[in-house]
């Protein structure tokens, strides 16, 4: 009798302390995540939703906010200097995507069989990455001064090359804003295509080899379609970098925002315009719609090709 | 460790196959790193030269000299805008670590109604570009009188998705006995967490330590769109606006662009190891 009610009571007891640890855990669960769910709620998803609000409207930061439907998209598709930045943009993609893709998978594939000085060479090529897009902007711009401030005129001066304008002139600007850009992203890509390198189990190989299959053979069957998630994700992420680019631009063409006859001038410079020189932050929300829309497709064409294995 | 050796060994031994070609890959790998190296080199190299030198171009400066350190360094300026650069990147930084790895370990190690829509809700958050939320947090920033403050610039970054999903990747590696173990022992959940998983997720979090601090210092737009006042600049912006203004005085500009990127070149000396290891690690997760 004793017994068995001592067994009840520790039987009560455990079911007691057992539901209580339960809603002590979601207790605990929420009290760590209330901040951060005020956080995401008020610093990210009010501002996105304000920023599709105030592309409906006429709001110029001062006065009050008209809702004008999509006027501001209406004026957006009739505007001729829009067409030629959304070009820039996509231009900056089209060529800086693949021209650093084949660069740093070329590099990665060569150091990573190289032994001496490994890391030191690592490094050369890395160090880039870490540099601050200002900073580096401004040395680049030095170099493409015409002679005798320039670096690159000056060496074609003493190679007997004819002297280029770089920033000067429409058809080089966006490659001479676009150089720095790729330049400082390689490191990075190389450093991770090296770790998917790393990944592909040695037996890959010699099973290959033992088939007598050439080099080349090895890289184009073996080494490129085992590294296709890697690849796609830098593709992916060398894209949004490029569709974003701006402070290269910002600073490489400070006397002419945007380069000559706005050659230069990406999705992101004519935001800030739109917003902080303008202050038309109903239309330059707008604009803000377009990028989200194009980087929104990026991201999810990323997520179905990964799918897909 | 045997395969590490096996791998090392098959590595060498294709190295030998190769290897009439493997000088040559070396030699062009090598001048390609040189390639890579000139802009800095020669930002660094301009940095100590006087203006009269900097036309001369030559690599090694004829006559080396700090004066365009000390001239900016004492200007006040620049040291005011490395110190608002440091102590930004430094503070969201710490804020991350915090936040991201708090909520990537309530994900991956509490069971409640609500944690996979508080998931997706951050991951979503993801695919929202910095530059359209500019205009709201300006507005945000304006109707709480956060312009030109260090709260202004810094409040935008204080958690990210990234961060989040990043540690939470590592906390589900953790067993759940360890915590178990722990919570017999007497511990709160905040201990468990703090003293227990924290630490064992050491690498991952000097991973996130590395691209957090690197965004936040070389950040350019917000810092750019939410500082007017000089004071309150952060590097990359006091560099453009200097550079705009002595856009001639190429030494002076190199000097001010050597300033901003020599802190982040003795860290890499440094932690090269960890900082490598950490980019690997944040671009595969």
């Amino acid at each position: 009798m004793t017994l068995d009610n001592a067994k009840l009571r520790d039987a009560a007891a455990s079911r007691v302390s057992r539901f209580s640890l339960h809603q002590k855990h979601v207790m605990w669960a929420w009290a760590f995540l209330v901040l951060p769910v005020l956080f995401y709620g008020v610093v990210r998803f009010w501002p996105t939703l304000n920023a599709f609000w105030l592309s409906l409207t006429d709001w110029s930061l001062f006065g009050v906010p008209n809702f004008i439907g999509l006027e501001n998209y209406q004026r957006l598709l009739d505007d001729p200097a829009f067409w030629q930045v959304f070009r820039n943009t996509f231009a900056y993609l089209v060529i800086g995507t693949p021209v650093s893709l084949v660069l740093s998978f070329v590099v990665a594939y060569q150091l990573d069989r190289v032994r001496f000085m490994h890391g030191f060479i690592r490094a050369m090529y890395f160090i880039p990455f870490l540099t601050t897009a200002v900073a580096m902007a401004w040395v680049w711009r030095w170099f493409y001064q015409p002679v005798p401030i320039g670096l690159i005129n000056n060496l074609l001066a003493a190679i007997g090359l004819p002297q280029q304008p770089f920033l000067r002139s429409t058809d080089q600007a966006l490659l001479a804003v676009l150089a720095p850009a790729i330049w400082a992203g390689l490191g990075f890509q190389i450093v991770i295509f090296m770790a998917g390198l790393r990944a592909i189990p040695e037996t890959y190989y010699e099973a290959a080899r033992v088939d007598g299959l050439s080099p080349a053979a090895i890289l184009f069957r073996i080494t490129i379609p085992l590294l296709k998630n890697t690849t796609i994700f830098l593709v992916v992420f060398s894209s949004i970098g490029f569709l974003r680019i701006f402070d290269q631009v910002y600073n490489m063409t400070t006397g002419d925002p945007g380069g000559p006859l706005n050659s230069t001038k990406p999705l992101v410079l004519t935001i800030y315009q739109s917003a902080f020189s303008s202050f038309e932050m109903g239309y330059a929300a707008a604009q803000t719609v377009v990028l989200f829309s194009i980087l929104l497709a990026t991201s999810l064409l990323q997520l179905y090709l990964m799918r897909d294995r | 460790m045997a395969i590490t050796e096996s791998r090392a060994g098959s590595r060498l031994l294709r190295y030998k196959m190769v290897r009439p070609g493997a000088a040559l890959v070396w030699f062009l790998l090598f001048a390609g790193g040189l390639v890579m190296m000139t802009p800095i080199i020669y930002m660094l190299a301009t940095s100590l030269k006087d203006a009269s030198q900097v036309y001369d171009l030559q690599f090694i400066p004829s006559a080396p000299t700090l004066d365009n350190y000390i001239t900016l360094l004492t200007d006040g300026r620049f040291s005011r805008w490395l110190a608002n650069s440091a102590f930004v990147a430094v503070a969201v930084t710490l804020s991350n670590l915090f936040f991201d790895s708090l909520v990537g370990y309530t994900l991956a190690k509490f069971r409640f109604r609500g944690r996979s829509i508080v998931f997706i809700a951050i991951l979503s958050t993801l695919m929202i570009p910095t530059e359209m939320l500019v205009i709201p947090w300006y507005l945000m920033a304006r109707d709480m009188g956060w312009l030109n403050s260090y709260w202004g610039i810094m409040f935008p970054g204080m958690m990210t998705a990234f961060g989040t999903f990043l540690m939470k990747q590592f906390f589900e590696g953790i067993p759940d006995d360890f915590l178990e173990a722990a919570r017999v022992d007497g511990m709160n959940e905040f201990q468990i967490w703090w003293r227990i998983a924290m630490p064992l997720v050491a690498p991952a979090l000097s991973a996130l330590a590395t691209f957090t601090f690197l965004n936040n210092w070389t950040a350019f737009i917000w810092p750019l769109i939410v500082t007017s006042d000089p004071e309150l600049y952060t590097m990359p912006v006091g560099l453009s606006s200097f550079s705009v203004e002595n856009s001639v005085q190429w030494e002076m500009i190199m000097t001010g662009a050597s300033v901003a990127t020599i802190p982040t070149l003795l860290v890499f000396l440094v932690l090269q190891r960890y900082i490598v290891r950490g980019v690997m690690m944040g671009g595969l997760k």
